[in-house]
C-alpha cells in the first residue's frame, strides 16, 4: 500500500508541470469561451446571460447560418480532398519506399521537406506561384497549354482547391513516412508466409500489410479530420481572412476569426458569436476524433 | 547605528528622486503604421521640445493585427495613454466598450474640425467625440500622364470618355485598368469611386440611410451594372489580382488608369519617384454634371480611458489638433489633414484632392453601415466577387446587400 502512494505521488509530480500548462493554455481558455458564449455582448463588454441564443444564431439565423454552414462544408471538402489525395498518395508512397524503390532515401528526403518549412512562408510563397502572372500559369505557357491558366486563387470554383493541393504539397510527406515506417514494421514472416503461398504483391498489400498497419491509418485520419477542422493559417495567407473569393474559401476557423475579432476592412467584433462557433469547433473536432478511433479502432487485428 | 545611517541616506535620497520623477512624464503612443514609425519620431520630437518634462514612446503594430492587440490591451486595463483609432464602426467598438475617454472638454480645437470628417470620430449611440481626426481618404481615379500623352489622351469627364480612353491604351499594349478582384475591398474601393455619380450620390444616401429606399432602388442596382463594363480592360485572369499586383502595375507604369483613394499616392511617389501621375473624380453620364467623389475619415487619435496622465495626454492630442501636425501630415505622409487650417500650399496635388471634395459624398458603406455584422462592406464585398467573376448579376449583388442589412438595420425591417 505504501509503495502504491508513493508510486502514486511520483506519477503525480511528474505530470503535474504539464498538466498544469495545459490546464492554463488549453481547458481554461476553452471554459472561458464556452462561458463567453452565454452572454450577449456590448462590443467588448460583457452583459447579459443569454443561454444557448448564440448557438441557436448560428445554426437557425440569417446571416450566420449561411455563413456558417457555407464554411463547414469547405471544412467537410478539405476532409475528403486531404483523406482521398493525400493520404492514399502518402500509403503509396510510403509502400514504395518501404519496397526500396531505387534513390529512395533521397525521395524520403525530398519528400518530407516541405513538411518542415513554415507554413505562413509556404502559403505567401504559393500565392505568389499561383497568381495570374505567376510561376504555375507561366510554366503551362511554356508547356504550350496556355488555356489551362486560371486564376488560381480568384476563381470561386477552383479557389478552395489550389488551398488544399498547397496544403497537400507542403504536408504530404508526413503521411508518408508514418506509412513507411508502419509498414517497415511488419513483421517479415508474416510477409515471407503469404508469398510462400503464392499471394501476389497486390494481396499481401491489402490482406496483409493493410489490416496490420491500421493504428497508423487511424493516426492519420484522427490527424487529418483535427486538421481539417481547425484549418485556418492556409487560408489567411492565402486567400485572407473574408475567405475570398466571395466566401468560396471560408472555413469555420476563418470565420470564427472574423466574428471574434472582427476584421480590418470589413467588421466589427462579436464575441459572443464568435465564442459559440469556437466551441462548436471544439465539439466537432472532438466527436469527429472519437467516432473515426470507435470505428477504426474495431478494425484493428491483434498479432 | 550604522545601519540606520545608510537608512538615513537613502531616504533622502529617494525624496530628493521623487520630485524629478514627478516632473518627467513618460506617454505611450500606439500607431499601425509601422511603416511611419520614423516620420512620427520626427513629429513627436517637436512636441516634446514644446512640452519639457513629457516624453512619448512610440509603438508600432501591423494594420492587420491592431485592432486585436490594441483591444486585448486595454480590456485587460492596461494599454497605451494615446492611440490611433479607426474611424466610424471600428470606433464605435472601442467608444461603447468605455475605453474611450471623450474629448470635448480636453481638446477644445475640436470645434473648429469639418464637421462631415468629425463624424468619423463621434459614436453613434451617445453623439459624443472620441478622437482627433487626422486624415480624409477621397476615392478617385489615378492615371499615367505620360502614357496619356504618350497616346493623345484627355482626361475624361464622362463615362464613355472614360471607357474610349481605356479602349485606347488596351490597343496600345497597355494595362487599361490595374485594378483586380482577389481582395475584395479592392472593389469596394472602385464601388465608391465610379458609383456615386450613377447611384446619385447624396440624394441616394440620405434615402437609404433614413430607410426610405433600399440597395435594390433601380439607381443603385443599375451603378452596380455600370462596373460590368470595365471588365474588357481590366488585367487578364483580373480575378486573381492583388492588390500588391495592382499597385506594381501602376507603378512600373504597364497601366494607365489605377481606381483606388488618396492613400495610395505617397506610396506610388515613394516606390517611383519618376512616375509622373495625375488624378480626376469619377466620370459622369453626361458632360457638365457636377463629379461627385466619395470621402471618408481614415482615423482618429484617441485617449485611453484608463490613462494614468490624462493631462499630459490632452497636451499631446491638442498637438495632434494643431496646425504643426496638419502640415506634418501634408509635408510628410501626403495625406490630406483633418486639421482644418492646415497649409495645402505645399502639395499641388493635395490642393487638387480638396478640390474634389467640393462635391463629396460619403463613402456608403464604410460610414453609413460599417456598424453591425455583417456590415455593409462585407456584403458589398464579396457580392462584387461573384458579380465581377459573372457568377450573378447586379440585381443579385444589391438583393445580398439589403438582406444582410436588414438583418440588423431598423430603417429597413420597417420595410
Amino acid at each position: 500500500m505504501n509503495t502504491k502512494t508513493a508510486e502514486r505521488r511520483w506519477i503525480l509530480f511528474f505530470i503535474s508541470p504539464a498538466l498544469v500548462v495545459v490546464l492554463i493554455i488549453i481547458l481554461l481558455p476553452l471554459f472561458m469561451s464556452l462561458f463567453n458564449s452565454l452572454f450577449s455582448w456590448r462590443q467588448l463588454i460583457r452583459q447579459d446571460f443569454i443561454g444557448l441564443e448564440n448557438f441557436r444564431k448560428v445554426f437557425f439565423t440569417e446571416p450566420y447560418k449561411t455563413r456558417f454552414f457555407n464554411a463547414l462544408k469547405n471544412n467537410g471538402l478539405w476532409f475528403i480532398v486531404t483523406m482521398l489525395i493525400q493520404n492514399v498518395g502518402g500509403l503509396l508512397i510510403g509502400y514504395f519506399l518501404s519496397r526500396r524503390v531505387w534513390a529512395h532515401e533521397f525521395y524520403k528526403r525530398v519528400i518530407f521537406i516541405p513538411v518542415l518549412f513554415s507554413i505562413v512562408a509556404v502559403g505567401f510563397l504559393w500565392g505568389l506561384y499561383l497568381s495570374p502572372n505567376g510561376l504555375v500559369n507561366g510554366f503551362l505557357k511554356i508547356v504550350g497549354l496556355p488555356q489551362l491558366t486560371r486564376a488560381w486563387l480568384g476563381d470561386e470554383s477552383i479557389a478552395t482547391f489550389s488551398i488544399i493541393f498547397v496544403n497537400i504539397w507542403r504536408w504530404i510527406g508526413f503521411p508518408s513516412l508514418v506509412f513507411l515506417a508502419a509498414i517497415d514494421n511488419v513483421p517479415m514472416d508474416c510477409l515471407e508466409a503469404a508469398w510462400l503461398d503464392g499471394a501476389t504483391d497486390r494481396r499481401v498489400f491489402f490482406k496483409v500489410i493493410l489490416p496490420l498497419i491500421v493504428p497508423s491509418i487511424l493516426i492519420i485520419t484522427v490527424l487529418t479530420i483535427i486538421g481539417s477542422l481547425n484549418v485556418f493559417e492556409q487560408i489567411y495567407t492565402m486567400a485572407g481572412l473574408d475567405g475570398a473569393p466571395n466566401f468560396s474559401t471560408d472555413t469555420i476557423g476563418t470565420l470564427f476569426y472574423r466574428t471574434a475579432f472582427g476584421s480590418v476592412d470589413s467588421g466589427n467584433p462579436e464575441i459572443g458569436i464568435g465564442s459559440a462557433i469556437g466551441v462548436i469547433i471544439y465539439l466537432l473536432t472532438f466527436l469527429a476524433s472519437v467516432a473515426s478511433i470507435v470505428v477504426l479502432g474495431k478494425k484493428e487485428i491483434e498479432l | 547605528m550604522k545601519k540606520t545611517k545608510w537608512l538615513f541616506v537613502l531616504v533622502i535620497a529617494v525624496l530628493m528622486a521623487l520630485p524629478v520623477a514627478a516632473q518627467k512624464t513618460e506617454l505611450t503612443f500606439w500607431t499601425w503604421r509601422p511603416e511611419d514609425t520614423e516620420k512620427y519620431e520626427k513629429l513627436l520630437a517637436t512636441f516634446e521640445k514644446q512640452n519639457p518634462g513629457i516624453t512619448v514612446k512610440i509603438s508600432a503594430f501591423k494594420n492587420t493585427e491592431y485592432n486585436t492587440i490594441l483591444s486585448a490591451a486595454l480590456s485587460g486595463g492596461s494599454g497605451p495613454d494615446v492611440f490611433q483609432s479607426r474611424a466610424y464602426g471600428g470606433l464605435e467598438t472601442f467608444a461603447q466598450s468605455g475605453y474611450m475617454e471623450s474629448l470635448e472638454k480636453w481638446v477644445p480645437e475640436l470645434k473648429n474640425f469639418n464637421k462631415d470628417v468629425l463624424r468619423g470620430a463621434v459614436s453613434i449611440k451617445d453623439g459624443k467625440i472620441y478622437g482627433v481626426p487626422f486624415a480624409s481618404q477621397t476615392l478617385f481615379v489615378f492615371y499615367n500622364k505620360q502614357i496619356y500623352e504618350e497616346l493623345g489622351l484627355k482626361v475624361p469627364e464622362t463615362w464613355d470618355e472614360f471607357l474610349a480612353n481605356c479602349a485606347v491604351a488596351k490597343k496600345a499594349g497597355y494595362q487599361a485598368l490595374a485594378n483586380g478582384g482577389k481582395e475584395g475591398w479592392t472593389l469596394e474601393v472602385m464601388m465608391g469611386s465610379l458609383c456615386p455619380n450613377f447611384y446619385g450620390a447624396n440624394d441616394f444616401y440620405d434615402a437609404v440611410v433614413a430607410g426610405k429606399t433600399t440597395f435594390q432602388d433601380p439607381r443603385f442596382v443599375s451603378a452596380i451594372a455600370k462596373l460590368k463594363e470595365l471588365t474588357p480592360y481590366m488585367p487578364n485572369l483580373y480575378m486573381g489580382v492583388s492588390y500588391t499586383d495592382m499597385q506594381s502595375a501602376f507603378i512600373n507604369e504597364m497601366a494607365a488608369h489605377f481606381i483606388g483613394g488618396s492613400f495610395e499616392a505617397g506610396y506610388f511617389a515613394s516606390q517611383n519617384p519618376k512616375l509622373d501621375f495625375g488624378v480626376f473624380p469619377g466620370p459622369t453620364a453626361k458632360k457638365g454634371d457636377p463629379h461627385y467623389v466619395s470621402v471618408y475619415a481614415d482615423g482618429n487619435f484617441s485617449m485611453n480611458a484608463a490613462s494614468k496622465q490624462k493631462e499630459a495626454a490632452a497636451k499631446l492630442l491638442r498637438f495632434f489638433a494643431s496646425k504643426e501636425t496638419g502640415d506634418f501630415f501634408i509635408r510628410e505622409l501626403q495625406q490630406v489633414s483633418a486639421v482644418p487650417d492646415a497649409d495645402t500650399s505645399v502639395s499641388p496635388y493635395i490642393t487638387k484632392v480638396l478640390s474634389f471634395q467640393k462635391y463629396s459624398t460619403p463613402y456608403i458603406f464604410l460610414v453609413g453601415f460599417r456598424y453591425n455584422q455583417p456590415t455593409g462592406s462585407t456584403l458589398i464585398q464579396a457580392s462584387l466577387q461573384g458579380f465581377l467573376a459573372g457568377k450573378i448579376d447586379a440585381a443579385e449583388v444589391c438583393k445580398q446587400v439589403q438582406e444582410g442589412i436588414a438583418t440588423y438595420y431598423e430603417p429597413f425591417k420597417k420595410k
